[in-house]
């Protein structure tokens, strides 16, 4: 339970005593507490399941029969396309809540996460032109998921210009969810492109209501590297959202 | 509502009426752009033909966020967006007839010139039938859209942010339109690509006007 402050009048005390513990958090000064205190824990996670990812992906997990050594860059690829849209979803909750219910965390979180979500778009494309190169014979094809991926790209570039264009941190805020809330129809647009159109960009081998269709080691990887980009992106994510608030309210020094 | 709508159409009408040149640019960019691209590639029939609806679709795209800055920033400066937002009407009506005017000023003679582009690539005349159906569906989408950038970005510096946001939010319009033209030519059923611009549009009339309001009201605040 929270402790509360002296002042507050009798009829507020009920109101906060009945809300469960964790909606404190939503108080940028607890908020700031508790992240510096979470940080260390989610870095070092990162850490120790990126290695483990890296020695499963390289040491352990068969070569592909048909794709031979090259498929292993799916350790990254596969995971940075998870987070590039997942990441995108948890940004616009984040600025819808901080429209409707004026959350002072809320747009700050939003912007702690589109830097992260750009970079892992980026890592998507990227290493997706790696390994379409050897596997498709090209760089780069104008297939359905691409394409979305890449304009996925261009919303985050446009959230993220357009809040740092911004000087008044309300209008900022605002502006920036409206910017993420309109483009959220492109994330189900590329989770499905591959059953929509048919396209060269290959199905998904994991779902959650069938059997992996890969070797159980291949899938152990993935695992460990999609957990160590989740632990990456919430410490990265926290340690921006800290910089933000000390930014926003001097007057809390950095815990 | 009804007389102050016509008013508020009939001023944006005159404003256009009297600097003619200011709200043509769009028009002279529409059709310089999409008098480039032979240049460039060559004048070979089969290409063109190939290239030409996608090219209508893109020039229209640009013309229409070129003429953007027009939409809001001159309300701003003579002060008459604060009228709108002290005014008694809702916000999300003035601004949907504002978008209305818009569209009548810059969307609609880049419907109306566009078979005249469509000729210059030699599309088949079924094909310039298409066009223009799915521009006189798909331009005030992409108008409604860029009035969203266009008040988002209201005041700030710099002309390429408003780009940067409107483009990947109008690529379903772009996408959708030219296929219909494309389908067109080969004398496919444009059925679905016309009815999908249509969805496009209601779903833009419903949302934009609405948060574009909201933009503006961060924007004069």
């Amino acid at each position: 339970m929270p402790t509360l402050d002296r002042a507050v009048p009798p009829a507020l005390v009920r109101v906060h005593g009945a809300a469960p513990a964790w909606r404190s958090l939503a108080s940028p000064v607890r908020f700031q507490a508790w992240a510096g205190r979470a940080l260390p824990w989610f870095a070092a996670l990162a850490a120790l399941l990126g290695v483990a990812g890296l020695v499963v992906a390289f040491g352990v997990a068969p070569t592909d029969h048909q794709q031979g050594d090259v498929y292993r860059i799916l350790f990254i690829h596969v995971p940075a396309a998870w987070m590039s849209m997942f990441i995108y979803l948890v940004a616009a909750l984040h600025a819808a809540l901080g429209l409707v219910f004026r959350t002072r965390l809320s747009p700050l979180m939003a912007r702690a996460l589109a830097p992260t979500g750009a970079l892992f778009t980026v890592i998507a494309l990227w290493t997706g032109a790696m390994w379409g190169r050897p596997t498709w014979g090209a760089w780069w094809v104008w297939d359905a998921r691409l394409t979305t991926e890449l304009i996925l790209l261009f919303l985050y570039l446009g959230y993220l210009g357009l809040v740092s264009a911004i000087d008044d941190p309300r209008r900022a805020d605002r502006a920036g969810a409206i910017v993420l809330l309109a483009g959220v129809v492109d994330v189900p647009v590329i989770y499905f492109s591959v059953q929509w159109w048919s396209t060269l960009h290959q199905g998904a081998s994991i779902s959650l209501t069938a059997a992996p269709s890969m070797a159980y080691t291949m899938l152990a990887g993935l695992l460990l590297m999609t957990g160590a980009c989740w632990a990456y992106t919430v410490a990265v994510a926290l340690a921006r959202v800290r910089r933000l608030i000390a930014e926003r309210e001097p007057q809390w020094e950095l815990a | 509502m009804p007389a102050s709508s016509s008013l508020l159409i009939g001023r944006e009408l005159r404003l256009a009426a009297r600097r003619p040149m200011d709200a043509l640019s769009g028009l002279v960019f529409f059709v310089l752009v999409g008098s480039l691209f032979p240049l460039a590639v060559g004048p070979d029939a089969p290409l063109l033909a190939a290239i030409g609806p996608g090219v209508v679709w893109v020039a229209a795209l640009l013309a229409v966020v070129i003429s953007l800055h027009r939409l809001f920033e001159p309300d701003l400066d003579d002060g008459a967006l604060e009228q709108w937002l002290l005014s008694p009407h809702s916000l999300t009506g003035l601004v949907a007839l504002r978008i209305a005017a818009h569209w009548l000023v810059c969307g609609l003679p880049l419907v109306a010139v566009g078979p005249l582009l469509a000729l210059q690539y030699g599309l088949s005349p079924l094909a310039v039938a298409v066009l223009l159906a799915a521009l006189l569906l798909g331009t005030p989408t992409l108008s409604l859209l860029g009035a969203l950038g266009a008040a988002l970005t209201l005041g700030l510096r710099g002309h390429v942010l408003v780009a940067l946001i409107v483009l990947p939010l109008c690529v379903p319009v772009l996408v959708f339109g030219s296929s219909a033209v494309s389908a067109g030519q080969q004398g496919l059923p444009v059925g679905p690509q016309l009815s999908l611009l249509g969805a496009c549009l209601s779903l833009a009339a419903f949302l934009c006007p609405w948060a574009t309001g909201a933009a503006l009201r961060l924007a004069v605040e």
